[in-house]
């Protein structure tokens, strides 16, 4: 494990070109993966991709953010970040996979919800608030993967789950470190200052109890040897899901409000 | 006995109220949305609206309090949560010490149980002079109790919004208050209460993404920005300027997210009328 590299430097291996991305997990990890489309009140997202596969043979539900691969695919998926449609279909296929007792396992990779005129006008922040209250209140096992950077509420609306899981070099924070120095310092140049103030990293938020458990790479990042980062990833669902799927509906439910409830809350009661 | 404590509740609140809303009386204030210039008495008589162009200045949240709630009905909730510094942020305490000066509030959340126009109800309200009332930890953990406080006694719940986002210095903890507020809302709808929502200026980021969005009903006050992204981001992102009320209270209504504009003089009539609406009761 490299305990040794920077934020920022896990920050550059999140944001590496050839990290293996939800194509790849898809490929890798589910077999029989049907794409659902549209969220079925005015549009379809493609920057959230979604559908039915197998895992081991169990019928789940995968959600994700998509980037595309190519700078046509970028534009068109908008780098991954999502409108409002595209959290809007995400709740449309958890509310299916409550319907059918399907496990839900979402690939989180994203900047943050778009910030564009047209998501400001379908409700960005509405979108993003319902779906934090509707995967509250889900009753099937709900796991998330950080696979490569996961900003603000937009990553945060495909998170409230059972378990969290992160890629080792993967993160996970409010705000890109280019807008937190923005907000912060009105200098978006001071990002790598920002990064390791933030706490950010898996293991920073594994000892804040913001995530479950950290996923080792091969070393020097995922993208050196994709295929072994996807058979981890593969071993840390099968585990987690086994235990998830032993809970009744109530207890996941009850656990995954309590997790939330926790973070943040102080002991003291004045 | 009662009306004793009543009484003094009362006073404290409109104590707390004068000093959020107090200024010199001979001062003239400018409009920042005219640049009229009307005496500051007459603009704190009006609630803080311009007469003359009807721009909402923001106001704190007691003032609010005590424009909201019944007088003598004010008793407030974990009144001494402290704010909390989660990452040892740098810079961070002396900056929370300042808004406490400042303000005269540990936080930037007050929240309270109390009647409008007769009926007990639960009451949280933003205050955007502590930090751009930005979501801490401390804001998200005192709203979730006064959410759960809400569902466990039954009364109908009212959170005024106004807020700048997440508290960058919490950083990934203030986001997760997002998940904490909203699961805490899906519980309290268990209950068949009414949660209202009004949206006040400005109402942004991580707040506008969680429990300002799931009102039962939403009101929102006259030319409130109202948004996920902040008009910065989106013109960069756009590389063009945004059209005249983008993101605007009456925009908002237009696009279907908020159910009225209400004007900050009616806004306690309405509330008290949305209340009598969700209670029970007539025969037929």
């Amino acid at each position: 494990m490299s305990a040794e590299l920077t934020a920022a430097e896990r920050l550059a291996i999140a944001r590496h070109p050839q990290r293996p991305g939800i194509t790849e997990y898809l490929d890798g990890l589910f077999t029989d993966f049907f794409e659902l489309r549209g969220d079925r009140l005015c549009g379809e997202d493609p920057a959230i991709l979604g559908g039915v596969a197998l895992f081991h043979g169990m019928p789940v539900t995968v959600i994700g953010t998509r980037k595309g691969k190519t700078l046509e695919e970028n534009v068109r998926f908008h780098f991954g970040m999502p409108s409002p449609e595209g959290y809007r279909k995400a709740m449309r296929l958890m509310r299916q996979a409550e319907k059918f007792r399907r496990p839900i396992i979402t690939l989180i990779d994203t900047s943050g919800a778009y910030p564009g005129m047209e998501a400001e006008e379908h409700g960005q922040g509405e979108a993003i608030a319902r779906s934090l209250y509707e995967m509250s209140q889900l009753t099937v096992p709900v796991i998330a993967v950080v696979t490569g950077e996961g900003n603000s509420g937009g990553a945060l609306a495909l998170a409230v789950a059972n378990r969290v899981l992160m890629l080792e070099n993967a993160v996970y924070a409010v705000l890109s470190p280019e807008g937190f120095a923005t907000i912060l310092w009105r200098d978006a140049s001071r990002a790598a200052e920002a990064c390791e103030i933030m706490r950010m990293t898996a293991p920073d938020l594994l000892r804040l109890g913001v995530i479950d458990e950290i996923i080792l790479e091969p070393e020097g990042g995922a993208h050196l040897a994709p295929s072994i980062a996807v058979r981890q990833v593969d071993r840390a669902l099968s585990r987690q899901l086994a235990e998830l799927v032993k809970k009744s509906g109530g207890a996941l439910a009850a656990e995954r409000y309590e997790k939330f409830r926790k973070l943040g809350a102080q002991k003291e009661d004045p | 006995m009662n009306t004793i404590f009543a009484q003094r509740r009362a006073r404290l609140l409109a104590m707390k109220a004068l000093r959020d809303s107090y200024i010199p009386a001979e001062q003239a204030a400018r409009c920042p949305a005219c640049g009229a210039e009307t005496p500051r008495r007459a603009v704190t008589q009006n609630l803080s609206v311009c007469p003359q162009c009807g721009y909402h200045d923001p106001i704190g949240a007691y003032h609010r309090l005590s424009l909201v709630l019944d007088p003598g009905t004010f008793k407030e909730l974990n009144a001494k949560y402290p704010a909390a510094d989660p990452l040892e942020f740098p810079g961070y305490r002396e900056k929370l010490s300042q808004a406490r000066r400042k303000t005269g509030l540990n936080e930037a959340v007050v929240t309270a149980v109390g009647a409008v126009g007769g009926i007990r109800c639960v009451v949280g309200v933003l205050d955007g002079r502590f930090l751009m009332g930005s979501m801490s930890t401390a804001v998200g953990e005192k709203l979730t109790r006064a959410i759960e406080y809400a569902a466990k006694n039954k009364l109908p719940l009212i959170i005024f919004s106004a807020s700048g986002g997440a508290r960058m210095q919490e950083g990934i903890l203030s986001l997760m208050q997002m998940a904490k507020t909203s699961a805490a809302l899906a519980r309290f709808s268990k209950t068949g209460k009414l949660y209202l929502s009004v949206l006040t200026h400005p109402t942004t980021g991580g707040v506008t993404a969680s429990f300002a969005s799931l009102g039962d009903v939403i009101l929102a006050e006259p030319g409130a920005l109202i948004g996920f992204a902040g008009p910065r981001v989106i013109q960069q992102t756009i590389g063009e300027t945004l059209p005249e009320g983008f993101q605007r209270a009456e925009f908002q209504m237009e696009h279907g997210f908020v159910d009225a504009v209400v004007p900050r003089a009616q806004l306690r009539d309405a509330i008290a009328r949305l209340l009598r609406l969700h209670e029970k009761g007539g025969r037929l």
